[in-house]
């Protein structure tokens, strides 16, 4: 079921609550109207910094299914992780930071009515010259802002801004991610509708330097993806595979130096579109755990895994060397 | 002898603890998987930087036009077999029939010299009531220049489409709406939780349909049109034997996001299918909003 900010809200709060070692809220920032912008940290508390996994859901007001899809991400997590050796070993070493509803105040106004259910955008007023609400959080950040796949009528649904990071959620982002940049292992931000895995950048002359690996990882999270409910999930950038835009969250991820940085956009394939019913709530969600679960494991085995196995060949290297030089 | 060894013994500590990132390597069997199509030239050009990308001043995405063969899975061929779904749907389409684009398996994109550009298109299609897929070959042409106008299609192995039969169901409806008491009215289909009531379904279906003919009209290279929620639903009185209806229905346009309210009056019955009367394009009242909770 799709359930409405305050439900969401109270359910964070009852996750800390019941999950007291690993779980706790973080408050990272206003929205425009001036509501907490809240995300679960979720993680083995061992007193040391650990490296980390973004996730963030609902920058899109009307498309529900991915805040549905965070909150089933976290409870798959908190079951996983006590019986789940592999999960158990993720929670010690990494902290998840999930937001659940990131542009809170679009998502509120996209319960109000039936004539408000498709609103896309934040809920910043217009400008002196320009008299519609809202900024598109996904062109607001500072990633090539303003250059391509964007307007400047702020009537428009792919308005950018005033500028750069004008906006007080992509200004929340940026703050909490950008000062904790080196921790970050990687970056999923979760949209709908398309079935597609979109790698950066968005602009289509400029090339990610581990495109190749954000490109092998992407697909093989998509063939993950079609291992449970039989959809295909196309994976490529944005530009070849939709349409080329700028001041996405993903790309200043990216550009922050977060190697592996995806937007998800989740089910359908335009027969339902951002009214997805219910009953494919669950599928979808099940579908892109499995997606999101091989890129985070991805992310964790290569700076955990990869430390330790090169540290056993270092160390056999050197046994064997002392034994023929002596 | 003992300082070669010891350059060997350095030699091969420095290789093994040279990159711990050599060591890992992703699962999955690439070569076998059906996304990975060979990317055409545009895509696969890498500008030399580390952690700044290159830009290249402020390119339209419509100076690169890819041409020759196309990758399937790329928006050129995506949009343009979105339209060949919109086509089906205006030509075959019904209460009970309704096609949804499956996969494109492959394209081609020429331009016709003072005619526009065509595509070529292999696709699967999916009969969405009855769930099934056929395969289908189609030619897109969308106008350029002087010819303005929409796209222009031309499908082949249709006939396969059309094997589910639904004329029992549709006589059944069409008998249903036409001795009704009282004209059919809905709204919000689906609603906001993706709901639609059963015996809404069928007008549900009739919407898509009808709206297909407005998403063909629309259609270019540079959109991708999907029928985003039938708003409201007002039955006319029934003429020459044919139903009438009255739909608003919103359009949301992927590429420049935007949802587009359109007004269609059309008729339909089972022998005739659905022929469109009407169609308007519904400004959007921007100014029309009111904040929530204004200080």
């Amino acid at each position: 079921k799709y359930h409405p900010m305050p439900e969401i809200s109270n359910w964070m709060v009852q996750m800390a609550k019941d999950h007291p070692d690993v779980v706790s809220i973080v408050e990272y920032g206003q929205t425009y109207e001036k509501r907490v912008i809240k995300l679960l940290k979720i993680g083995v508390n061992t007193g040391e910094k650990k490296k980390a996994i973004w996730m963030d859901c609902g920058i899109h007001a009307r498309e529900w299914i991915a805040p549905a899809f965070c909150q089933y991400f976290v409870r798959q997590i908190l079951e996983a992780y006590k019986t789940d050796s592999k999960m158990g070993e993720m929670m010690k070493n990494i902290d998840f930071y999930v937001t659940p509803v990131l542009n809170v105040d679009g998502y509120i106004y996209s319960w109000t009515n039936e004539t408000t259910r498709l609103w896309r955008k934040n809920r910043s007023p217009g400008t002196s010259s320009c008299n519609c609400y809202g900024t598109d959080l996904n062109r607001n950040f500072n990633a090539n802002w303003g250059t391509i796949g964007v307007e400047s009528d702020c009537c428009s649904n792919i308005y950018c801004g005033t500028q750069a990071v004008s906006e007080p959620e992509a200004q929340a982002v940026t703050y909490f991610v950008g000062s904790r940049r080196e921790d970050f292992l990687c970056f999923l931000t979760i949209h709908s509708y398309g079935q597609l895995l979109l790698v950066p950048y968005g602009h289509p002359n400029s090339t990610a330097p581990n495109y190749k690996e954000l490109m092998d990882v992407g697909l093989a999270a998509a063939d993950a993806i079609r291992k449970v409910h039989g959809k295909s999930y196309t994976v490529g950038t944005s530009p070849a595979v939709l349409y080329p835009n700028s001041g996405s969250s993903r790309d200043w991820a990216r550009m922050q130096g977060i190697p592996l940085a995806y937007t998800f956009e989740l089910r359908d394939d335009g027969t339902f579109g951002f009214e997805l019913p219910e009953d494919q709530i669950k599928p979808t969600c099940e579908e892109a755990y499995s997606g999101a679960l091989h890129i985070i494991t991805y992310a964790h085995d290569k700076a955990f895994n990869g430390a330790v196995a090169t540290a056993a060949a270092a160390l056999w290297t050197t046994l064997l060397a002392v034994l023929w030089l002596s | 002898m003992m300082s070669v060894r010891i350059i060997v013994v350095l030699a091969v500590l420095t290789g093994v603890t040279g990159s711990p990132n050599v060591m890992i390597k992703p699962e999955a069997d690439m070569s076998a998987h059906p996304n990975s199509v060979p990317e055409t030239v545009e895509e696969t050009e890498i500008f030399g930087q580390q952690n700044v990308p290159v830009l290249v001043g402020e390119e339209a995405e419509e100076d690169v036009m890819a041409t020759g063969e196309l990758n399937p899975n790329h928006y050129p061929a995506q949009r343009a077999a979105k339209v060949v779904q919109h086509y089906l749907n205006t030509r075959y389409g019904s209460p009970y029939r309704l096609f949804g684009l499956q996969r494109v398996n492959s394209g081609n994109a020429e331009d016709v010299a003072d005619s526009g550009r065509k595509y070529q298109l292999e696709v699967t299609v999916q009969e969405i009531i009855g769930n099934t897929t056929e395969k289908c070959s189609a030619e897109v042409l969308f106008p350029r220049g002087e010819r303005q106008g929409s796209a222009q299609v031309q499908a082949s192995s249709w006939e396969e489409l059309l094997k589910n039969d639904t004329e029992a169901q549709e006589e059944a409806l069409y008998q249903e709406y036409k001795m009704n008491q009282s004209l059919v009215t809905a709204q919000n289909l689906p609603d906001s939780y993706g709901h639609i009531e059963p015996d809404m379904k069928p007008l549900w279906h009739l919407g898509f349909v009808a709206s297909s003919f407005v998403m063909l009209n629309e259609s270019t290279e540079n959109t991708l049109y999907n029928m985003a929620q039938v708003a409201n639903v007002t039955q006319l009185p029934t003429e020459n034997d044919q139903l009438k209806f009255d739909y608003h229905i919103l359009l949301h346009e992927m590429v420049s996001q935007e949802i587009i309210h359109w007004k269609l009056l059309f008729t339909w019955s089972p022998p005739e299918g659905v022929k469109v009367l009407q169609m308007e394009q519904l400004p959007h009242c921007h100014h029309c909003e009111k904040p929530p909770n204004t200080n």
